[in-house]
């Protein structure tokens, strides 16, 4: 069945920008131009002052299934992912039991099958059962649909173990992606180092334990050759080394979360375990770094790091309650802000969002190209609406934005020329 | 005069005036323990509960002390005998105890925040005893007492805070409280000891003890963990007390008038030698003697029944 989307503002990073049509049919991108004619029995969605977007590419969630299903499942996670505007979702490896095997991978695609909201891939593990130890399957994993590789939130510390990661995936093509985090130098710690975390009595996880790793794998990728992905770096020195990596040409990306270049560790006082995630939120000279990465193009991805936990678990005390946030809902109104701020333009903020990430992964998605998958999100710029988890179509609330008003809001998401998401009024 | 705050969490938001009240309340109950009847009807039908999470017998015992010689009725909950190891919530073993109507719960807890957190949840007062690295406010307060009581008065007072300033709620409460009543404060300790940003509290940092030490009024030693040599804090516990043990010899750096304090329990031959603790310029007893009228008067103006 087609679809004709009319009269909104197309941008498709590095094709299109400005006033056109999108017909959609069979699935795919059939046509995008101005006045286009719509054919018999299509579908016409006014997208009169809406901008129509390649579907957003989300490199970074945690959707818990199999194993933690209280959390969030495939199903919950995609419905949050779809009306986020993300129409593609890697997903990270550490479920129970972990994905380091095709089972658990055909698991997961399963349910995403059965869901039938987004493209979910998941990520595989670096290592059996992400203990760092000894190579997961990589073969399989990536022959059963695994899209890239990563032990995210139990960095392989040992440097061969993930040197021979790195050489072992090149021979697929994979990017290797790390939580960049010394283990040794973060130990205990449950927010950034510095004065706020000496006044809060609480133990520290300093930056440096961040840039070591970074310094590590960028020498392990020059020395392999293997593609790089970093996720979610939050430090001023990662910023700086990625730059300086990038001009030597290592085959490097990285990506940054919203609430990165969004808030500061000062929202940690009052012991606020909805500001507790992992990198832990830094200084404001390390926030101002971010955005820069993210201006001149260090940073090619805005990824949100979803992590889902349930109400009861960060009702524990600080140091007690898990890391991490959930991010699908609010990442596309954080990120307008920055295109508010002046710090992105609103195609720079759709390639970070969509096409870059897409690329970093070597997806064939984020792109509206005539014959791509029909992955298409309709956003409203304007609208103003409050952040209420409570209507989240996550299964978990735990976000520091409650309550905050923000602009930029998703109308409709389109999957394989399917409306898989439509806002109702009663939700805006 | 009255306390405007609920809960006893931290020292940062009294006033200079705050403090002033809690120390002279608690100049009229130190009488009452040198009494041969060592009881007031102060808080006669008031329920004051000692939640404790971490081992501790000196703050507990001083907290009960404090409350039985005001006539509330106590009662002591820990660890060993909750149903925490079944894994209540901190938050949901507070509710229990605060349905059965307690007035005032005196929490010791081994995480930094722990009381906060108790006290956005609970309608009872709540008074932290020592929150992991955080804080421990009524510490402090005893110790001001003590200084008080030996007629220093804190406008320059010079202190040395020595030891491992890093993991000591001891030191960050007696930071917050003498810096607000105008004192020039020092940490001393090896690098590894003091947390990043410190001296944006409002201390100078010293890194040898004699320097440290010179002309101060103040000693404040803290206690070595002695569990930490295995954490790359410290090399030996010998290097530690060669290096920052507090001996005869180093006290003469000092101000020939200034005052040895401690927090207890000691390492005897660690931080402190046991001539020092022993000498006529140690108020360690003292403390522990002010500590049980200070309680009584933090608890007194908790109540409300003033």
């Amino acid at each position: 069945m087609a679809i004709l989307i009319k009269g909104g503002q197309v941008i498709d990073p590095g094709r299109v920008n400005g006033a056109a049509d999108v017909l959609i049919d069979q699935g795919k991108i059939a046509a995008v131009g101005a006045n286009l004619k719509a054919p018999a029995g299509c579908t016409i969605i006014d997208a009169k002052g809406l901008l129509v977007l390649p579907g957003f590419v989300d490199l970074h969630v945690h959707f818990r299934e199999p194993g933690f299903e209280y959390k969030e499942t495939i199903q919950s996670g995609s419905a949050a992912a779809v009306a986020g505007g993300f129409t593609t979702v890697c997903a990270m490896p550490n479920t129970k039991p972990v994905n380091d095997n095709q089972a658990v991978t055909e698991f997961m695609l399963d349910r995403a099958r059965t869901a039938g909201l987004a493209n979910v891939l998941p990520i595989g593990a670096i290592t059996k059962g992400s203990e760092g130890k000894e190579l997961a399957e990589i073969g399989d994993l990536h022959r059963s649909g695994c899209v890239a590789i990563s032990d995210d939130g139990k960095p392989v510390m040992n440097s061969l173990v993930m040197r021979r990661a790195m050489e072992y995936a090149v021979a697929f093509d994979i990017p290797v992606v790390d939580h960049c985090e010394d283990l040794h130098l973060a130990e205990g710690g449950c927010m950034n180092e510095g004065l706020i975390s000496t006044e809060l009595g609480l133990p520290g996880i300093p930056a440096a334990a961040e840039d070591v790793m970074v310094a590590r794998n960028l020498s392990l990728s020059e020395l392999t050759g293997a593609r790089l992905h970093l996720a979610h770096i939050s430090t001023a020195g990662s910023v700086r080394m990625v730059r300086e990596a990038k001009a030597r040409g290592i085959k490097v990306t990285a990506e940054a979360c919203p609430h990165h270049f969004t808030l500061t560790e000062d929202v940690v006082r009052g012991y606020n375990t909805l500001a507790k995630m992992n990198p832990p939120l830094r200084t404001g000279e390390d926030v101002q770094a971010i955005k820069e990465g993210l201006r001149d193009g260090t940073i090619d991805v805005i990824a949100t790091d979803h992590a889902p936990h349930a109400t009861q678990e960060k009702q524990q005390d600080f140091t007690e309650a898990p890391f991490g946030i959930v991010g699908l809902e609010t990442a596309l109104s954080l990120t307008l802000a920055l295109v508010d701020e002046g710090v992105l333009t609103l195609e720079q903020a759709v390639d970070k969002l969509a096409t870059a990430p897409a690329i970093a992964f070597g997806l064939k998605k984020g792109t509206l190209a005539v014959g791509a998958d029909a992955d298409v999100a309709i956003v409203d710029p304007q609208e103003q609406w409050q952040v209420d988890p409570s209507k989240f179509k996550s299964k978990s609330r735990n976000t520091p934005f409650a309550g905050w008003k923000v602009k930029g809001r998703v109308r409709t998401t389109i999957v394989g020329g399917r409306v898989v998401f439509e806002a109702t009024p009663a939700e805006r | 005069m009255s306390l405007k705050h609920k809960n006893l969490l931290s020292l940062a938001p009294l006033s200079v005036e705050d403090i002033q009240l809690i120390l002279e309340t608690a100049d009229s109950f130190k009488e009452v323990s040198g009494r041969e009847i060592k009881k007031v009807p102060a808080l006669r039908g008031r329920t004051v509960v000692n939640l404790f999470f971490e081992p501790s017998t000196r703050t507990r015992t001083s907290f009960e002390l404090a409350a039985k010689r005001l006539s509330a009725d106590v009662i002591n909950f820990s660890p060993s005998s909750s149903s925490v190891v079944k894994g209540e919530t901190l938050l949901d073993t507070a509710r229990n105890i605060e349905a059965m109507q307690a007035d005032i719960i005196v929490l010791r807890h081994s995480s930094a925040g722990a009381a906060e957190t108790l006290a956005r949840g609970v309608k009872s007062s709540v008074i932290n005893a020592g929150d992991g690295w955080h804080e421990h406010p009524t510490q402090a307060l005893l110790d001001l007492y003590t200084i008080r009581e030996r007629g220093m008065a804190f406008k320059g007072l010079r202190v040395a805070i020595v030891g491992d300033v890093a993991h000591s709620r001891v030191a960050r409460s007696n930071i917050l409280a003498l810096t607000k009543l105008g004192a020039e404060v020092r940490v001393v300790g090896p690098p590894t000891m003091i947390p990043l940003g410190i001296e944006k509290m409002g201390v100078r940092v010293f890194h040898h003890l004699d320097e440290g030490l010179r002309d101060v009024q103040v000693i404040m030693m803290l206690r070595l963990q002695l569990e930490r040599q295995g954490r790359a804090l410290f090399p030996t516990i010998r290097e530690y007390a060669r290096l920052y043990g507090l001996t005869a010899e180093r006290v003469k750096m000092a101000d020939p008038k200034a005052i040895v304090m401690h927090p207890g329990p000691i390492n005897r031959g660690v931080e402190i030698a046991p001539e020092v603790a022993d000498s006529l310029s140690s108020v360690i007893l003292d403390q522990v003697a002010n500590g049980v009228a200070v309680r009584m008067g933090v608890l007194y103006l908790m109540s409300g029944a003033n």
